[in-house]
């Protein structure tokens, strides 16, 4: 009996001394590098740049879990440091537009000067739009629109159906120029109930169609990484043989070119999605199967803190002959290849 | 395979502590009704498998292509086949653990970050099972010791574990540049991907520790009824404990697989994993209230959800209707399983009467 519980106290003492070690030694393994945006925030050198007026610019997006949506959180706030008459205050959007919707409320009483908002959904967010815009607070919507246009003082967007026009272009120019006649297609889109997934998709079938071409498998993930590679290993084991795959984010693309190497396959090329720091190396490299990426940048965070600053200031564009910044914005998909990586790797995020 | 499931069959029922001895032949009660569930599951995937032959002759008479096929449909098992053999054992002894995917995420977020990977692939794999038990040693200690119902506690896990996982990632994508680690998803030994031995490896453990061992013969004790279980010696709360802790070491070896198989982790990965095993355990015969489970049967369940997923694929069909499929076949499973039921809500209810 003593014997055993001796034994067991030294158990005890060998476990919790393990623990305890093993604790240590993973706290320390938390640190990463910092991330930090070059080449996503801009200021223009022109006169429009100098310090003027003070504004007060509050901000809010969804928290990110996902590459693309942390590049849009981080350059707003990199872009409103490069201003020194910017004042910065961001609220945490929530996990929901009711959460979202609650914490622009609570921004609303602060009385920024400006509201740049990515909203979670642009339907759900309308009523608060024009709350803002009726209590005299310009609203820019990022991204998502508005479907009243009263909403919103300018919506700056990317362009999702161009995006599937892009990439259906730049595949379709390919198998012309290589001479394939029935060209077999895969896609590989993110979150499928989403309007933006159905866009970019409806863009690269219509696309496609110029060419007489169609989409041959088609096989949703979810915007991650693991979703991705699941979903082109059971694409790889459906289809034998491909000619050209359209995956629509980076972020999903390392899943995708992981699930591709693993099945050892390069008898096809790939067409990515967003413009990833990785994708755009990855293509200036020529190493795999990713040869182009058309655009998606979450640059436009910083473009939409800069004319907010610009709305705040009553100033319009120096390049434009409007003395105010336009309603809409709508930026246009590029199509990132070997030969103009170069010029796109400043804006890979 | 056969022979491993007659034997798994015939172990629960007589060990299992809620119950009843099987009563009239080999076929009648517990043991007979095991083995025929999982004869079902068989059939069912023999079925899809039939149904993927009629509708892709062309892939299916390509013998090559149907042994990647198989390889290929293991390796989307392999992963959330290994946090269910976690959540079997954690249902089996009456609880939940709804934090699953998240502790998948935490652990694989937290032995990929720079830090990390610099210690190669050693420290990452190392990282990844320490995170993942201790983790779900800490669901345990809630629950049994801190009496907190296992469905709020791991709840609170879930939402806890993914906030730290993006707090620690920065809410970005962390590219695994180890080839070690990717290598176990890419490599293949005998020409079998090394995935699929890890999956194999932990099945067998967890059959061998569920049938072949004491904690396997308590956990049933501690899932049928606690209180006999009490009373019978066991230390119920540290078996709850260790039961949570071990959840939390599946997922910790997932997470390196998933890891691997994706080349990177991230604070979303891993999303409803948890349910997907928990879906995968119910089918393969697991009761939800505890008590009564088989490691083969959720295995096949695991397979099951696989092939379903991999027949979609082929066919090009929709992912919508796949997932309609998926709730009709959870449904049918437990509709099955509560006719089968009945004889023992009988046997309890006679119990009642002779004992008051």
């Amino acid at each position: 009996m003593t014997q055993q519980a001796r034994d067991l106290s030294r158990r005890r003492l060998m476990f919790g001394g393990a623990a305890l070690g093993a604790g240590a030694l993973l706290t320390a393994c938390t640190s990463n590098e910092a991330s930090a945006p070059e080449g996503q925030t801009k200021v223009a050198d022109a006169s429009a740049a100098a310090p003027g007026k003070p504004v007060t610019i509050g901000f809010s997006a969804p928290a990110a879990d996902h590459g693309w949506m942390a590049a849009i959180t981080n350059n707003a706030k990199a872009q409103a440091g490069l201003y020194s008459d910017v004042t910065f205050k961001t609220v945490e959007a929530g996990a929901d537009a009711p959460a979202q919707l609650a914490a622009l409320r609570a921004l609303i009483g602060q009385k920024p000067d400006v509201i740049v908002l990515l909203p979670h959904d642009g339907k759900e967010l309308n009523a608060f739009g024009l709350e803002a815009m009726k209590a005299g607070i310009p609203v820019v919507n990022l991204d998502r629109a508005f479907p009243d246009a009263l909403a919103y003082r300018l919506q700056i967007k990317g362009d999702n159906y161009g995006m599937g026009v892009s990439a259906g272009k730049y595949i379709g120019e390919q198998m012309k120029a290589k001479g394939v006649t029935n060209p077999i297609i895969a896609e590989i889109p993110g979150i499928d109930s989403l309007e933006l997934t159905q866009e970019r998709s409806a863009g690269f079938k219509a696309e496609l169609a110029t060419f007489g071409f169609t989409v041959a498998s088609r096989i949703p993930a979810e915007f991650t990484a693991d979703s991705g590679q699941k979903a082109a290993s059971q694409l790889l084991q459906a289809q034998p043989k491909i000619d050209a795959v359209w995956n629509h984010d980076d972020d999903q693309g390392i899943g995708v070119l992981a699930a591709i190497t693993q099945a050892g396959r390069k008898e096809f090329f790939m067409v990515g999605g967003a413009g990833s720091k990785a994708a755009i190396d990855a293509i200036a490299a020529d190493s795999g199967v990713l040869k182009a990426t058309v655009t998606y940048s979450p640059s436009m965070a910083s473009s939409a803190i800069t004319l907010a600053r610009l709305i705040g200031q009553g100033k319009g564009m120096s390049d434009l002959v409007e003395l105010q910044v336009p309603k809409e914005i709508t930026l246009t998909s590029e199509t990132i290849t070997k030969e103009n990586a170069s010029t796109y790797s400043k804006l890979g995020f | 395979m056969s022979d491993a499931t007659a034997t798994a069959v015939a172990e629960t029922p007589q060990h299992g502590g809620a119950t009843p001895p099987a009563k009239g032949g080999k076929w009648r009660g517990d043991l007979g009704e095991a083995m025929t569930r999982n004869l079902g599951l068989l059939g069912v995937l023999a079925l899809l498998i039939i149904i993927g032959a009629v509708t892709q002759p062309d892939l299916y008479g390509d013998s090559t292509w149907v042994r990647n096929n198989v390889l290929s449909i293991l390796q989307l098992a392999s992963v959330v086949g290994v946090v269910t053999v976690g959540m079997t054992f954690v249902i089996i002894g009456g609880g939940i653990d709804l934090s699953a995917g998240a502790i998948v995420a935490l652990a694989g977020v937290w032995a990929t970050t720079v830090a990390t990977q610099s210690y190669g692939a050693a420290g990452m794999i190392f990282t990844a099972i320490i995170v993942g038990t201790i983790v779900g040693l800490v669901n345990g200690v809630l629950i049994s010791y801190g009496k907190l119902v296992p469905f709020i506690a791991t709840l609170a896990m879930l939402v806890a574990a993914r906030g730290l996982a993006a707090q620690i990632s920065g809410k970005q994508t962390q590219v695994s540049g180890n080839a070690t680690i990717n290598g176990i998803a890419g490599n293949k030994l005998l020409g079998i991907p090394i995935l699929v031995y890890i999956f194999a490896g932990v099945v067998i453990v967890g059959w061998v520790l569920l049938n072949r061992t004491t904690f396997g013969r308590r956990t049933v004790a501690v899932g049928g009824n606690p209180e006999a279980a009490r009373l019978a010696g066991i230390n119920v709360k540290w078996h709850t404990l260790m039961l949570y802790g071990l959840s939390g070491l599946c997922c910790g070896i997932a997470a390196i697989m998933l890891t691997a198989q994706a080349n990177s982790a991230q604070a979303a990965m891993g999303n409803l994993y948890e349910l997907d095993a928990i879906a995968a355990a119910i089918i393969g015969g697991t009761l939800l209230s505890g008590g009564r489970g088989t490691i083969v049967g959720s295995l096949l369940g695991v397979i099951i959800f696989a092939t379903i997923t991999n027949l979609f694929a082929i066919n090009n069909l929709p992912v919508e209707v796949q997932n309609m499929v998926k709730g009709g076949i959870i449904v049918v499973a437990v509709l099955i399983q509560q006719f089968r039921f009945q004889s023992i809500t009988q046997f309890f209810a006679r119990n009642k009467v002779t004992t008051t």
